[in-house]
């Protein structure tokens, strides 16, 4: 079983988020990059697949430099070979752009039966890329999953919607989508991390792939602007400690008279 | 003037809330420049649902009614939304960004080469240009972005945000023709979770549990209060980690974000990731024992006090207000 683990470098869910000079950015200032979470519950299924049987994960992520360190994380964590393709300042937030160099990393390097993706990159917060990537492979695609069983060629998935479970069945090659509760991925052993840090790592420009960065830039999305939501100040607290029955009563009060909620 | 395209979305035989508040957002756009809005209804026996459709501001209902279409594909739902585009040739193509509509966005924005913005909170057109806000970083900053030179552009749009508000259209009933493609992907089963308990994505009233709550049975509390507000069950990462709920209901940045127009945190302290996902909330209430827990800062009604022992009195006070009518 060869798996490709789609992977992105994000700003650690920590971070306190603010607006970088060009006015459409984050500041980088002191932002600590770490593997989203959803793409370590993909990595972390390709792995216990590859364990369980035979097989190969590939890590590849596509961004500027700072994304060695996320593959290196990856190889950490059990992958057997790790890819870049640099760039993705041009393409920054345009998950269109980022699928089709995606699409063509995985093209190039061929053979897998299984790509997987985390359902989304917290940041861009797109949920985008792993359809995209698949539709532009003419891969079939099942989001969100929750639990997978291999077969005889077929991938048999359970993902989530609203009020329901479904189990869907697709041919391999397949991707796959993840989402939180497939799995509880491991921790980096520190053999893991030592092996990690003499690995090689192929690099790839995007023209390497036979794309053109600067045209694939806007083709989908353009970050215009961003800003911070408006600060919420001055609610009304009550103290309910001495007596929380009255608070509760004026609390269910002030919600129904004055925020007409109830 | 090109019109807008609206996916609409049903289940069981009823459109859902959140395509109606699609559909009212596509009238409302293309109001001012007397642009149709064209809506496409995919399923299988879901004809009549057509007819309300013209209610809601929809000059024409496109409807591929086919057995093949009984369950999502992502494959065949793309295949009949492009069909519709070739149709109406539209310069946007709207549905909410419900688990189908996220899911469905990507495929067919792929398939036609285009862009997507996904899961606005707002969206206008500016000249030729298809903008809109959308929450980023889980809510963390709002970014305004356009569709670049994509045309149409495809737009989710996040549910509970836009208003449907009936709206007389024609709503003149169509069949459309979907080339016929084989899906590989395919929904072999559904089986329906806890039932009728409605999911924090979707809802407009949210009660949230956190480690305040001390421990799993004590979310029966949460549960009770939701239950008489007729709200959904929403909770912390922290108590979905530890085993107490299952992770569908955890609002957060690795869980949903939401933007219901009630949320009340119940014994959750407000950790970052978590504020990311409900500040966005229309009204925050918060209870719990800590006078400095950074929830308090979000919101916008609050007990200081334990909240194994201010729910129950909630709760029953909104029972008794909701029996008053």
């Amino acid at each position: 079983m060869k798996s490709c683990v789609l992977l992105a470098c994000v700003p650690d869910t920590a971070s306190i988020i603010k607006v970088g000079a060009a006015g459409n950015r984050i500041d980088e200032a002191g932002i600590k990059w770490i593997m989203s979470p959803y793409d370590e519950f993909a990595l972390e299924e390709a792995v216990r697949i590859k364990e369980a049987g035979s097989g190969h994960v590939t890590v590849l992520s596509y961004g500027p430099d700072r994304v060695q360190a996320t593959l290196r994380d990856g190889l950490a964590r059990g992958a057997d070979a790790a890819v870049h393709v640099r760039g993705g300042e041009a393409t920054f937030g345009d998950a269109l752009a980022i699928a089709r160099v995606l699409a063509a990393a995985v093209r190039a390097l061929g053979g897998f039966d299984l790509v997987w993706a985390g359902i989304k990159g917290v940041g861009s917060d797109n949920s985008l890329v792993g359809a995209m990537v698949a539709e532009l492979l003419d891969l079939p695609h099942i989001s969100g999953v929750l639990k997978v069983e291999l077969g005889d060629g077929k991938v048999v998935a359970q993902r989530e919607v609203e009020g329901a479970t479904e189990i869907i069945e697709a041919p391999l090659p397949c991707l796959l989508t993840a989402q939180k509760g497939l799995n509880e991925p491991r921790y980096p052993s520190l053999k893991g991390i030592m092996a990690s840090k003499k690995a090689a790592i192929r690099t790839f420009s995007v023209a390497d792939l036979g794309l053109d960065e600067a045209a694939l830039a806007g083709a989908g999305c353009r970050w215009r602007a961003l800003e911070l939501p408006p600060a919420r100040s001055g609610g009304t607290i009550l103290d309910g400690e001495a007596d929380p029955a009255a608070a509760a009563r004026e609390l269910a009060r002030l919600l129904r008279e004055q925020a007409k909620v109830i | 003037m090109a019109g807008i395209l609206c996916v609409i979305e049903q289940r069981d035989g009823v459109v859902r809330r959140a395509s109606l508040q699609a559909l009212s957002q596509a009238a409302r756009l293309s109001a001012p420049a007397g642009a149709p809005v064209v809506a496409l209804l995919v399923g299988h026996g879901v004809s009549e649902l057509a007819a309300e459709l013209g209610a809601f501001g929809a000059a024409r209902v496109l409807v591929a009614d086919e057995p093949r279409f009984a369950r999502y594909s992502p494959e065949a739902f793309a295949v009949a939304a492009q069909a519709a585009v070739a149709e109406v040739q539209p310069r946007a193509v709207l549905m909410s960004a419900t688990t189908l509509g996220r899911d469905l966005a990507g495929r067919l924005a792929a398939r036609l080469g285009v862009g997507c913005l996904a899961d606005v909170v707002k969206v206008w057109l500016d000249g030729d240009a298809v903008v809109a806000v959308r929450p980023v970083y889980s809510g963390k900053a709002l970014a305004t972005v356009d569709g670049g030179a994509s045309s149409p552009v495809v737009v989710t749009l996040r549910p509970n945000v836009f208003a449907a508000e009936p709206m007389a259209a024609a709503g003149a009933v169509e069949t459309l023709a979907v080339p016929e493609v084989p899906i590989r992907a395919v929904v072999r089963d559904v089986v329906a979770r806890e039932s009728g308990e409605l999911d924090v994505a979707e809802a407009d009233l949210i009660v949230s549990g956190g480690r305040g709550m001390k421990a799993p049975e004590n979310l029966a509390l949460v549960r009770e209060l939701a239950h008489a507000l007729g709200a959904a069950v929403g909770a912390s990462r922290a108590v979905v980690d530890a085993g107490w709920i299952d992770h569908a209901h955890q609002v957060g940045q690795t869980g949903k974000v939401v933007s219901p127009t009630l949320y009340v945190a119940c014994g959750i302290s407000g950790a970052i990731q978590h504020l990311a996902g409900m500040s966005s909330s229309k009204i925050i209430v918060a209870i719990n024992k800590d006078r400095e827990a950074p929830i308090f800062k979000a919101a916008d009604y609050g007990i200081v006090g334990d909240a194994l022992q201010v729910l129950p009195a909630l709760t029953a006070e909104v029972r008794r207000l909701k029996a008053e009518g």
